[in-house]
């Protein structure tokens, strides 16, 4: 039993029992990151590279962690799209990373598909660390890590996922992981920021927030991209955040024990209150600790040898 | 002096002579069609036709030549071998070149290097506006004399409807034709591929139908009240044909084309992110493909053309969004379209009228048949030829074309353009 | 293809009986004492022994479960990664005397991994080693201190023990294909 492909574009190309084989790897591997040497020796001599062409501090660290706590070596790359733009293609750019002998690379990318096109052309692995609007799979795993810590399960759970699902990977992803997984979900958010077919991915689509709400036991909120008020997708802060916003009395609706989560960096007061993006339902810091461990049981099994 | 094709079956593309004739060609011109003719004292060239198919030399109203400009895509002899190798004897090139065809000079320039690539008939279709800016009119009348048969704004559609409105009936004063690549620029802002289901797995930003739709509609009704003769490009959609259907049962003058791509394909091609299958207006559902098909087959859409539009391999090898649109097309063109009489569209005279007869129509052109007296532009086809498609084989520059490893049936075996030879295979 | 019995439950038990009391012997006592079950066979045995020092002693001893996958040296080279279980070691290691448990000692490599594993969570006073079936062909210097059985072997044949199953524990010799 191992991951089938030799790379982690998405969640849309898993089966089950793939994903239950990450989230059980990793759950043996969270023990170490709670170890006063929080190392094990399993990739010695492996290189992973983190290439990143959009910033992000908290995606990266998570994998950079990972890696070195399983003694791969580690190179950040960190590309500013413009540079790209000037002659060199992705296709250069990875190709030099193999001849460098790279074992794994993570790739962040601005772009849906620019993963998934390097990985067809490399013979080394390549995990997605969030493709434009298409997928963020450790995110969705570590999210599914961390519902199933809480819960038990992830079967029969009912899961809301708020906001700009059109332009959210994470939306994408957890759709796809939960629906597999067999939990109950539930999209909301204004018809604006509902992609075309979304109820063709087995979600029930909700434009009302406390009716979405009612009976959930996960309520997972999208970041708001604040710089997309431009584009008509919704008319101000105020009242996206009035209509879709998290907060005490909204989250009522759900059941007691309802965990909330954000795949962050949060917007406070934007989409859900700063009391309950640190309250008890909070599930937020869990998330960020889980994902390391996630991220550790991609590359582990992603990282064998092929001989 | 002189050419004879001997036994093949003819497609003449007006006096359906269905049959097998021999053709004599001499001084450029057909001579003589008739039951065994016999070469000359001075025929040096008899070419054997049994078993083939001789219809007239095809017609693309809708070609990108990329010179001046994007010499390293294309060039014009480049693309005037692609036409030759894909049957075609007569394309008409886009302005969108660097500088836009808006003027006599840039005119000129394309007509001398097409008399210098001396391979197939080349016809410039001038700009609306001033750079395809959208803002002012060229100076259509001047286009006009110096030879452009159209005007287009193509790939950057006339968003404002009162400069379309006025080009349109400028245009009127010429008779020009006015070619609309029917796309509203704030609906498809931003978008890749048609929008629905895949765009949402793809995390692609979609391009609804509507964004076609809407323009189509909107230049429907101004050609409407212009009276201006108007020409819809690459039409995509089962809403689009639906309004063309209407229009034209309405008896107004509009007239349109699809490209290979949109009957062949669908928007599933994209599913890997292949940017080969990245192309404007973008492939759309089975439905629509479905409704294309039907538009072709009831003459609602008038005829086929390539919207040849080559690039180069880095710029395809970009990331999706990145790519540019567009789909190398004239060497698949043909045996594509055959494709549509294998699967019982229509038959093989209407299936070769849409790549002739009909675009000569349109364009206002005394060409796309096979008579006595015409200019001698002849493909000589293959029907039972299977072959498959191998884009690194393409005259063209641009191997950008998602039907590589496609078994296609169906290819050029000869090309004659005024009564040379211009390809054989 | 024949399988030969090479222990029944009664053996097992005798052997058990037997390395318990060395150990007690050797360490005077239990009272220092934890237990490391190598996973998955070695937890078994670590069972057993802890109920066997418990019936003799008095004692409970703690006992560790410990996955050694991360440590092999074998990782690189498969094709397929091997299924990491749990470590749960619920306790502090170090200035522990550890009887490290496994059921069969063979080329040394586990134990040699095991080792290290331990290592990386503090440092132990003193590691000894218990198996029930020492197979022969160690590649490493790694000798057990405490062996319920020597078993000539030859390469190409597995040894089976089963520790779980109440009067139906046993080890097999199976003919390897």
């Amino acid at each position: 039993m191992g991951l089938k492909g030799k790379d982690l574009l998405g969640i849309r190309e898993l089966e089950t029992d793939e994903i239950g084989l990450i989230l059980d790897t990793a759950e043996s591997l969270k023990e170490v990151s709670s170890r006063d040497i929080k190392k094990v020796p399993a990739l010695r001599g492996k290189t992973v590279v983190n290439l990143f062409f959009e910033p992000s501090t908290r995606t990266r660290t998570s994998f950079e962690l990972a890696a070195k706590r399983l003694s791969a070596d580690l190179l950040n790359i960190s590309i500013a799209t413009s540079s790209v733009v000037k002659g060199e293609t992705l296709f250069d750019t990875a190709k030099n990373l193999e001849a460098m002998m790279a074992d794994i690379i993570v790739i962040r990318h601005s772009s849906s598909g620019a993963p998934d096109r390097l990985a067809r052309r490399l013979k080394s692995s390549v995990i997605n660390a969030g493709d434009g609007s298409h997928e963020h799979p450790t995110q969705a795993l570590t999210d599914l890590y961390t519902i199933r810590e809480r819960k038990g399960g992830l079967s029969g759970l009912i899961v809301t996922i708020v906001g700009d699902i059109a332009h959210s990977r994470v939306a994408r992803s957890n759709i796809y992981a939960l629906v597999k997984m067999g939990a109950d979900v539930r999209v909301a958010g204004p018809p604006t920021m509902m992609p075309a077919g979304i109820d063709k991915l087995g979600v029930r689509v909700y434009h009302d927030l406390d009716e979405a709400l009612s009976g959930a036991d996960v309520v997972m909120m999208l970041r708001l991209q604040l710089e997309r008020q431009g584009k008509a997708l919704f008319p101000s802060i105020r009242e996206y955040s009035r209509l879709y916003g998290l907060n005490s009395e909204r989250l009522k609706f759900a059941k007691k024990d309802a965990l909330v989560m954000h795949p962050g960096p949060v917007n406070r007061g934007v989409e859900i209150t700063s009391d309950l993006a640190d309250g008890v339902s909070s599930v937020i810091m869990d998330q960020v600790t889980n994902g390391i461990a996630v991220r550790m049981a991609v590359i582990y099994l992603l990282s064998a040898g092929r001989a | 002096m002189g050419i004879l094709i001997k036994g093949g079956y003819l497609i003449d593309g007006k006096a359906k002579m269905g049959e097998a004739y021999d053709i004599l060609i001499e001084g450029g011109k057909i001579t003589s069609i008739g039951k065994d003719l016999s070469p000359g004292p001075d025929c040096e060239n008899l070419i054997d036709a049994t078993r083939k198919v001789v219809i007239p030399g095809l017609i693309d109203i809708h070609t990108h030549t990329r010179e001046p400009g994007y010499e390293y895509k294309e060039d014009i002899r480049s693309v005037s071998a692609a036409a030759a190798a894909g049957g075609f004897t007569t394309i008409c090139t886009m302005p969108n070149t660097r500088p836009v065809n808006d003027n006599r000079t840039v005119t000129e320039f394309i007509r001398s290097r097409a008399r210098e690539a001396g391979i197939v008939t080349i016809l410039p279709i001038g700009a609306i506006t001033k750079g395809s800016q959208g803002v002012e009119l060229a100076e259509i009348g001047e286009l006009y004399d110096a030879g452009c048969m159209a005007i287009s704004d193509d790939g950057r559609p006339v968003m404002n409807s009162e400069v379309m409105r006025r080009g349109m009936e400028y245009a009127r004063g010429f008779d020009m034709l006015v070619i609309s690549h029917c796309e509203d620029a704030n609906l498809s802002s931003g978008g890749v591929m048609n929008e629905g289901i895949i765009s949402t797995r793809l995390g692609l930003h979609g391009i609804p139908p509507a964004a076609e739709e809407v323009m189509v509609a909107r230049d429907i009704l101004l050609a409407e009240y212009t009276g201006c003769r108007l020409h819809l490009a690459h039409i995509s959609t089962a809403g689009s044909v639906r309004i063309i259907r209407e229009a034209k049962s309405r008896g107004i003058a509009v007239t349109a084309e699809t490209a290979p791509h949109y009957f062949a394909l669908t928007e599933e091609a994209v599913e890997g992110y292949d940017t080969n299958a990245k192309v404007n207006p973008p492939l759309r559902t089975s439905l629509d493909m479905a409704a294309v098909r039907e538009g072709l087959r009831d003459g609602t859409i008038d005829l086929i053309a390539t919207d040849h539009a080559p690039h180069a391999l880095e710029e395809k090898e970009l990331e999706f969004d990145q790519a540019p649109f567009g789909i190398s097309g004239l060497e698949t063109a043909l045996s594509l379209t055959l494709g549509l009489v294998e699967d019982g569209i229509f038959s093989l005279e209407e299936a070769i009228s849409r790549l002739t007869i009909n675009p000569a129509r349109v364009l206002g052109i005394d060409k796309g048949y096979l008579a006595v007296g015409v200019d001698a532009d002849i493909a000589i086809i293959d029907l039972d030829d299977r072959w498959v498609v191998d884009p690194a084989r393409f005259r063209s520059k641009g191997k950008n074309s998602p039907f590589a490893g496609w078994k296609v049936k169906g290819s050029v075996f000869m090309t004659l353009a005024g009564g040379r030879i211009v390809f054989s295979r | 293809m024949g399988n030969k019995l090479i222990m029944d439950s009664m053996g097992i038990n005798r052997a058990l009986s037997r390395i318990t009391h060395e150990i007690i012997e050797r360490n005077r006592g239990a009272q220092e004492l934890v237990l490391i079950g190598i996973r998955r066979g070695g937890v078994d045995l670590a069972n057993h022994l802890a109920r066997k020092i418990k019936e003799l002693e008095g004692i409970d001893l703690t006992i560790g479960e410990l996955d050694i996958t991360l440590y092999r040296d074998d990782l690189s080279s498969k094709k397929e990664q091997p299924i990491l279980r749990k470590t749960v070691i619920p306790f502090d290691v170090t200035d522990k005397k550890i009887i490290l448990v496994d059921d069969v000692l063979y080329t040394g490599r586990t134990i040699r991994a095991a080792l290290d594993g331990i290592m990386d969570l503090g440092r132990p006073k003193e590691i000894q080693l218990a198996v029930m079936i020492d197979r022969g062909h160690r590649e490493l210097p790694i000798r057990p201190d405490y062996v319920g059985k020597n078993l000539p072997t030859s390469r190409n044949e597995v040894v089976k023990v089963t520790l779980d199953q109440g009067d139906e524990n046993r080890v097999v010799i199976e003919d390897g294909a």
